[in-house]
Formats: C-alpha cells, sequence, structure tokens
C-alpha cells in the first residue's frame, strides 16, 4: 500500500477556497498532486450527487471546501452545503465507506496555508486507508 | 431458501416451485422432495431500519396477502413500544383486516383454487381459470365477483392508502380517521358481502357436494394427513384473525398448547434441510420427528381448516352454521383432509362479512381518537395474525433509538412446509407406478400441491391458478429419464 | 395462429404485488385478454421453460419482467425471455431499481444464511446445516439456484427497453403502458413509461406547502401523530415526494402517511443525493451540533432515502472497509 497513490477530488468555492488555493500557489506552497480541483461557485451547488459520482467514478477520497461560515457570498450556500453533508457522511458509513473518505471544510481566500494543510492531510489518510472500490455492480460481479 | 420462505412463502416462492421425484429400479416412486428456490432475506436486511417502517416494509413480503404482514408488523410495534391503541384504532384495524380476508378468500376461491370444483379437476387447462368459472357460474355471477372485489378494494384503499402495501398502521393506532361517509359505504358493503359469502357457499354446496366425485376427491386417502393445528381464538374459543390466544391441538382434537403472543418461542421451531431454501417448523415440546405425519409427528399446519379445527367454532351466526355442517358432512373433528381447505375458507369468508356488519356499525369506528401516543422505550415485540394462509408471526428487538436489530418472522406457508413435502410424496407414489407417468399424475399432484399452498401459489394468485411446476424424474442421482413441466 | 401480439409476465424476487396489479385492472382485464395473446405468464398460465426455449427469437413482442436479479435462476430466465423478446419492460420498482429486497444490499448473502438458518430464536439446527446448491440424499441429488450475494436490478443482466418503476404500478399506469404498445406509440428507447416530474407537483397538499420550507428538527411517526391536511416536510416528517417520481396518484398521503419514494427518481437523479439536498435545504440549524441534533432523528439515511432504489445508488452495495 506504500506505492498508493490516491485520487482525491476536492470541490472548492470560487470565491474563497479555489482563491486560497490560489494563494498557495502564489506563495510556492505545494499541495499533493493527488488532489484534482474542481470549482464551483459555491459550496452550496454543490449536490451530493456530484460527490457520489466522484466515488463511483474513482476518487478514493473527496473534499469540499467553502467559505468560513457567516463568509458565503451566496448569504448561506456554505451552511446548505453543512446540512446536507452531515447526513452524506452518516449515509456513507451505512454502505461501508469509511466517513473518512469525505471532508467538508472551510478555507478563506487568504489562507494559502490551511490549503496546503487540508489537502495534504486528506492526502496522507486516504493513503492511509487504502483504494476505494464501490461493490456492486454487474461488470464485476456477474458472468 | 429457507430465508425467504421463512419470511413469506408466496413471495419467496417466486412462483416456482421444484418437484424432483426419484424412481426404484422398479420404476416406482422412491423419493420425492417439493424444493422452493428462493429466499430474500427480509429477516436480516430489516436490522438498521427504522421501527415504524416495518409494516410497510414487510409488507413486500407478499403483495398478495400485504396486509397479514402489514398487521402482524404494526402489532409487533405496539408490542414493542408497550402501547395499547386506542378503541377507534382498534376497531379500524380489525375492520381493515376482515375486508382483506374477505378479498383474498374469495380470490383465492374463484382464481385460484376454485376451478379446480367449479370447472373440474378434469377440465380442458384452458379452461381452467377464472374464465372458465365464469362460463360455469354464469356472466351475472362473474360480474358480480368483480365487482364485489372491486368495491372491497376501493374501501380498503379509502382506509389504508392502497389495497397493495397499505399505509394505515402505525404503533398504538392508524394514520387516518374514518369519515362518517367512508363508514357508510362500509355497513352498505358488509350486508352486501354477507349476501355474496352465502351465494359462493351455496354454490360451492350446489357444485361441489352435491357431487359425489368430488366429495370422493376430498375425502380421498390421498390428501389425508394426520397432523396437529394451529390457530388464533378468543376468550370463546371462537376463530378470531386479529387477536387473541393462539391453541394448538392434536391429531385428535385435544389441545396441546395454549401461548400468548409473546412465547411463540418456546412452542414453535424450525428445522433446516441443506436441499431446500425454506425452514421446517415443529412444536418444540415433540421435536423434529422427520418430514413425516401421524401421532408421533412434531409437524403442524395453519391455513383456514387448520383455523377450523383449532377452534370451538365461529363468532357470528351464520358462519357457526356452516361450521357445523363441515364438520357433521365429513363426520369427524379434527378433519384431515386437505381439500376441505377450500371449503374452511368459504366459512371464513362468511364469518368476515359478518364480522364487518358488526364492526362498520360500532360507535368508536369514526372517533378521532386513532393514536395513543404514550409510547415507552421500544425493546422486544412480537405481533401474530391470522393471515388468509394461516399463523403470522412477527418478531422484533429494536435498540433505544427505534432502530431494529433483530427480526424473527414466521410465516404462514413455511408452518406447512413439511406438509407439503408429505402431501406431494405421497400422490407421486399412489399415482406413478412402473414408471408411467401420464398427464393426470401431474393434475394429482397439482391438486395436492394446491391445496396445501394457496400462498405458495401466491402467483397463481393473479388469474388462472396454477404454479409453476417442474418434475422431474430421475433414475439415479445423474439420470434424468423424464421432465414434465405442467401443461 | 393468432396474430395478436404475443406478450409475455415473468417475475423475479418480488412480491406478487405487481401481478395484483394486472388483477386490479378489475373488468379491463377482459378487454386486455382480447387485445394480447399472453404466451407465458408463469403465475397464472402453466408455465413452460421448454416451451419458451422453442420459440423463435424476438416472437414474443413484450415482456413484462417485474422482481429484482437475487438468484441465478432469475438471471437465466431473464436472459431466456431477452432473447425471445422485441420489446422488454422492467415492470415495477424491484426490476427497475432494486426494490425492498435491494435493501439486503446493506447486507450480505453470508449474514443473511447465518440469521435465516442459525440465529434466529426460533432455529434449532446444532449442526449449522445451511441451504446447498447441490445436495445428495438418499441417493437423490438435489440442486438449488445460487443465492447472489448482490441483488441486482434488471438491467445489469440484460438490456431493457422501457422501464414502469412503482411499488406496485398502479393499474392506470399499466393500462397506459399496454395501450401505448398496441397503439405503436412507445416512446423512444430506455424511457421511464411515466411523468418525469416529482411527486410534489401533483400532490394536493402541496398548497399547504410554505414557499421556503424551515423545520428545526426531522420529526419521526413514533414521536408524531401527522396532522391530515398540511405539507409532510412543513411538519417535520420525512417524504420522499422531492426525490420521487410522479404517477402514482399519491396514495399514501391520502392515507396520512408520507411518501418513501416507491416510484423511485426522476430521469438521471441519484434519489439518495436528490433527497439529500432537499432536507439539508430545508434544515433550520446553522453549527455543526445544531445540524447534528436535527438530523439526529433520522438514523437510517440510506434505508430510508434508497428504500426501493438501492441497486442503483451510485454507491453500490455496501463493502467491508475498516
Amino acid at each position: 500500500m506504500s506505492n498508493f497513490e490516491p485520487n482525491i477530488i476536492a470541490f472548492v468555492c470560487n470565491w474563497c477556497s479555489y482563491a486560497g488555493a490560489d494563494q498557495a500557489g502564489e506563495q510556492k506552497l505545494d499541495y499533493p498532486a493527488n488532489v484534482k480541483l474542481i470549482r464551483v461557485m459555491c459550496t452550496g451547488r454543490v449536490d451530493p450527487q456530484f460527490v457520489m459520482n466522484a466515488f463511483r467514478g474513482g476518487a478514493d477520497g473527496v473534499m469540499v471546501l467553502g467559505c468560513h461560515p457567516g463568509d458565503c457570498h451566496y448569504r448561506n450556500g456554505n451552511i446548505k452545503a453543512l446540512r446536507r453533508f452531515e447526513i452524506f457522511k452518516n449515509m456513507l458509513g451505512q454502505f461501508g465507506i469509511n466517513r473518512e473518505r469525505f471532508l467538508l471544510d472551510w478555507v478563506a481566500a487568504g489562507e494559502g496555508q490551511k490549503f496546503q494543510k487540508v489537502t495534504t492531510e486528506m492526502t496522507e489518510k486516504i493513503k492511509g486507508l487504502g483504494p476505494l472500490v464501490i461493490r456492486g455492480y454487474v461488470e464485476s460481479e456477474v458472468v | 431458501m429457507g430465508k425467504v420462505i421463512s419470511i413469506d412463502p408466496i413471495t419467496r416462492l417466486e412462483g416456482h416451485g421444484k418437484i424432483d421425484i426419484f424412481l426404484n429400479d422398479d420404476g416406482n416412486v422412491d423419493r420425492a422432495f417439493l424444493q422452493i428456490p428462493e429466499l430474500r432475506g427480509f429477516e436480516k436486511f430489516v436490522e438498521g431500519r427504522r421501527t415504524e417502517e416495518m409494516p410497510q416494509i414487510t409488507s413486500r413480503i407478499c403483495g398478495v396477502c400485504p396486509t397479514a404482514h402489514h398487521m402482524a408488523a404494526t402489532k409487533a410495534l405496539d408490542s414493542l413500544y408497550k402501547v395499547v391503541p386506542t378503541p377507534a384504532a382498534r376497531t379500524i384495524r380489525e375492520l381493515f383486516y376482515n375486508l382483506f380476508m374477505f378479498e383474498d378468500h374469495l380470490l383465492h376461491f374463484y382464481f385460484l383454487g376454485g376451478p379446480d370444483f367449479i370447472v373440474g379437476p378434469d377440465a380442458p387447462k384452458k379452461k381452467r381459470n377464472i374464465l372458465g368459472v365464469i362460463d360455469e357460474v354464469g356472466i351475472e355471477m362473474g360480474k358480480k365477483v368483480i365487482e364485489i372485489r372491486k368495491r372491497c378494494r376501493a374501501l380498503m384503499a379509502e382506509l389504508g392508502g392502497k389495497p397493495v402495501h397499505p399505509v394505515l398502521g402505525l404503533p398504538g393506532g392508524v394514520a387516518k380517521q374514518v369519515t362518517e361517509e367512508a363508514r357508510k359505504e362500509l355497513a352498505d358493503f358488509a350486508v352486501d358481502a354477507v349476501e355474496f359469502a352465502r351465494i359462493t357457499l351455496k354454490a360451492f354446496n350446489d357444485i361441489v357436494l352435491e357431487n359425489k366425485s368430488y366429495l370422493d376427491l376430498i375425502l380421498s386417502e390421498s390428501y389425508y394427513l394426520e397432523t396437529s393445528y394451529m390457530g388464533m381464538v378468543d376468550d370463546s374459543l371462537k376463530i378470531n384473525f386479529y387477536d387473541g390466544d393462539i391453541r394448538v391441538v392434536d391429531q385428535k382434537g385435544k389441545e396441546i398448547e395454549r401461548f400468548k403472543h409473546d412465547d411463540y418461542a418456546d412452542i414453535i421451531a424450525e428445522h433446516v434441510e441443506p436441499w431446500t431454501y425454506i425452514k421446517f417448523p415443529y412444536l418444540r415440546k415433540i421435536g423434529w420427528k422427520g418430514i413425516v405425519d401421524g401421532t408421533d409427528s412434531g409437524i403442524y399446519r395453519v391455513a383456514p381448516l387448520a383455523r377450523l379445527n383449532a377452534s370451538e367454532g365461529m363468532a357470528t351466526p351464520i358462519a357457526q352454521e356452516e361450521y357445523e355442517r363441515l364438520f357433521e358432512t365429513i363426520g369427524s373433528k379434527p378433519v384431515h383432509n386437505t381439500l376441505a381447505n377450500h371449503w374452511a375458507r368459504l366459512v371464513e369468508t362468511l364469518y368476515a362479512a359478518e364480522h364487518l356488519v358488526e364492526l362498520s356499525g360500532r360507535e368508536e369506528l369514526t372517533s378521532p381518537d386513532i393514536r395513543n401516543m404514550d409510547l415507552s422505550t421500544p425493546d422486544e415485540g412480537v405481533g401474530i395474525v391470522e393471515a388468509p394462509r394461516g399463523t403470522l408471526i412477527h418478531h422484533y428487538e429494536a435498540d433505544e433509538r427505534g432502530i431494529i436489530t433483530a427480526a424473527n418472522l414466521i410465516v404462514a406457508t413455511v408452518a406447512n412446509s413439511a406438509a407439503m413435502n408429505i402431501g406431494i410424496e405421497r400422490a407421486a407414489k399412489k399415482y406413478i407406478r412402473n414408471g408411467e407417468v401420464n398427464d393426470g399424475l401431474l393434475n394429482m399432484v397439482e391438486m395436492a400441491f394446491r391445496a396445501y399452498d394457496p400462498c405458495l401459489s401466491c402467483a397463481t394468485h393473479s388469474l388462472p391458478g396454477k404454479m409453476p411446476l417442474q418434475i422431474r424424474l430421475m433414475k439415479d442421482a445423474d439420470t434424468v429419464i423424464g421432465k414434465i413441466i405442467r401443461d | 395462429m393468432s396474430d395478436k401480439p404475443k406478450v409475455a409476465f415473468y417475475w423475479c424476487a418480488s412480491c406478487g404485488g405487481c401481478e395484483e396489479t394486472v388483477v386490479d385492472l378489475e373488468e379491463k382485464i377482459l378487454d386486455v385478454v382480447k387485445a394480447i395473446d399472453i404466451v407465458f405468464w408463469p403465475c397464472a398460465m402453466d408455465p413452460k421453460y421448454s416451451d419458451l426455449e422453442a420459440m423463435d427469437d424476438g416472437e414474443i413482442a413484450i415482456s413484462f419482467i417485474n422482481g429484482a436479479i437475487r438468484t441465478s435462476e432469475q438471471e437465466h430466465i431473464s436472459k431466456l425471455l431477452r432473447k425471445k423478446s422485441g420489446v422488454v419492460i422492467a415492470f415495477g420498482s424491484c426490476a427497475v431499481m432494486g426494490g425492498i429486497p435491494a435493501l439486503a444490499n446493506l447486507k450480505n448473502k453470508k449474514d443473511i444464511f447465518k440469521r435465516s438458518y442459525r440465529d434466529s430464536p426460533t432455529n434449532v439446527n446444532p449442526e449449522g446445516v445451511l441451504p446447498q446448491t447441490e445436495t445428495d440424499l438418499d441417493g437423490c441429488r438435489l440442486s438449488l439456484p445460487e443465492f447472489y450475494d448482490t441483488v441486482y436490478k434488471l438491467d445489469d443482466v440484460i438490456e431493457v427497453d422501457y422501464y414502469m418503476p412503482g411499488c406496485p404500478p398502479t393499474p392506470a399506469n399499466l393500462e397506459t403502458a399496454v395501450q401505448a404498445a398496441l397503439k405503436g406509440e412507445l416512446p423512444e428507447k430506455g424511457a421511464v413509461l411515466l411523468p418525469d416530474k416529482s411527486l410534489c407537483v401533483s400532490c394536493d397538499r402541496n398548497e399547504t406547502k410554505p414557499d421556503d420550507i424551515t423545520i428545526s428538527r426531522i420529526r419521526r411517526l413514533t414521536e408524531v401523530q401527522a396532522d391530515p391536511e398540511e405539507c409532510f416536510l412543513a411538519q417535520g416528517i420525512i417524504c420522499m415526494g422531492p426525490a420521487t417520481r410522479d404517477g402514482c396518484e399519491y396514495p399514501c398521503v391520502k392515507g396520512n402517511m408520507p411518501c418513501t419514494g416507491c416510484f423511485g427518481p426522476v430521469s438521471d437523479a441519484d434519489q439518495g443525493a436528490r433527497m439529500i439536498a432537499s432536507i439539508g435545504g430545508i434544515i433550520d440549524a446553522d453549527d455543526e451540533g445544531e445540524v447534528r441534533d436535527a438530523v439526529s432523528a433520522m438514523p437510517d439515511p440510506a434505508g430510508t432515502f434508497y428504500r426501493y432504489s438501492l441497486s442503483s445508488s451510485l454507491l453500490g452495495k455496501k463493502r467491508e472497509e475498516r
């Protein structure tokens, strides 16, 4: 498992977290190449289906990064995300998927360092958990 | 698999039963097996679900008798939460349940089992279905059958949302109040239902009982099996479908068990065989003696005839007369002739209708007080009803959040699984001689089978009534010498 | 030979409720029987697998298949029917998306067998006997179909032309499909033969639904008796209406019970994801603690949101992970 390089998808909001990633770049702060960014306008726009699709499509971990509570450019999109993904995390466990494979966190535009930190920690965590294979699809089990 | 079967015989069957008949060197029957090729695993996958969802989840065990599972589950929730339903709720439930029993029994008689008798066991197969029944009893009667069923289903939808997979049951009560308008319709329907049940019994009398060859068939030793019988009774030992003690009488009709719902696991045990997915319930006190009948056997049977055998009468007057006539005609009690189930079913249909008249007149029926919300912390509960096909047991355990942690289900047809196997083998041994097989054999095996298992033929529930049945004749373990698929 | 279109009905892992829908056509069944020639219907007519095998490929105009795929036998017969049929309609929620039997995808075969045959309080099975696909008994060899570890939907094992979800679909749904087929008015292949909108659009409690629902916490039916007029979600009671396809005429709501989602999601939606999005949008809680408290009465999201659709969940079947 030591050679395992996970695929991690990060949905980042345009106003805060994407800008935070930008700042990490400007400051030349390295973060793992395992993390692939998808920019969205707001975490409130991240349908749980996007996250499921990512897992289904081969992601070993998924992150949703948005503005800190109170800073949402659309008033409360990030809070809606919080509510949704709290339910979502409970559900992941029922499918036997470790809740740690999903992370919702807040990264502000000025938090390049935090961006580096959460992406690095997430990558290490997923490396420890190993690859995720979604089960129950016919191609792999029924002849 | 036992699983599916233990959960619900009908659904498990998937409409597919398989019989393997093994011949000896002389071409006579050595062994015969009825196998149930499916399991769905309800007992396991309900773990983790919310308790209040059980009446709707378990109704999917069987789409033909969903109300039986729905009600057993609802009662198990009452027990789990230690809550007593309000008088209105109790009456609504019992009324709903009797509507269901009336409809289901009629469906079986006209659509499934009836064709054998009304059209005739020897009639061309293409005629042995509801259309053939209509030809026989006349189009007017046929229309009445469809109409009374339609009215019954509409009333069930009014009370319980929908007839297939109803939604009315909740711990401590029901979801919806009954309106005065609905009461009036129910009362009108009940009167017509009694009349219809009487007409049906008369038809059965004229067509079947007045015909000596049919009566001989009912009394034939091919369909005779000595077992004990189980059924639910009220305080006066009269049949009740919704609530009461469970009573068991032995092969001679003597009471050997009478127990409260919570004690079922002390009375009943289940045996597992590797060659079928269905389990074999038996009386714990007597023990598992194999798939055999007779006085030493632990096998018990359920379903209409078993209920009549295990009770001391019917709680309504006209049904009581029929009850007495049945035992007088056959001349013994208990009646061990499996085919008498068809008659017993009609006696119960009449009782359900008469009971509906009484229930629809009760004052509390339309009360708005339909739910007792005084629920205790859940732990464990058992709910039992008499399903059309016999005693049905739901047993749940839950954590303090109201999440199911364990479930055990003993479904009516499962209780008859051993008896069905004996019946099959008995018929096969009688009718297959010297390796000769013909269509008559299949008919006779089929008759035995159908008599045991209205529920197995959940499939047959629908229109013309036959179970998909496959028979293989084996010379030895590896050599198939003939394969017959019922035609 | 009749020149009426040949039709087959078959059931896999299901309860028989879909067959009841056919009977519930009541007097209309006679019209249907006049217009078509039912050549295979194990539940109602003598089924002959050998006859089915003897038919020409494509000889059957339409096969209605209900039930999920739980065993090898069900897979086999479905494949046979596919070969013999011009059009295959997945009929009912089990065939379309797994249905109630697919709740077993949150468990596995081993545990199901263990519970059913060994652990239940009435089992007496000291030797731990389990059903086997092959058994030799007194010189007789008996076989059973294999029980799969996963419950599949029909289009996991064969190509499906049309879908009609519902637990069960209503007689009106069935009649519409049959009429469309008889008139040659079936839509493009792959279509769901029901409206592509959510149940809330039709539900008569929509009128009592506030424009902007907010609820402080989820309430269970063990805690509360539902108001007979008000929108369930506005009462804090989980109702699957927003994530469920229209077409049933909301009988459960008329029975004063919330929708449990039996018609499945609208096109291209994952039912669980859609429901989480809906619930997340209306809970009135602002920090993690409040949110956790608000959803504490919803301890079984997978079993609730995918009650009938686990075989089609994007998250698949339960896997074993630390």
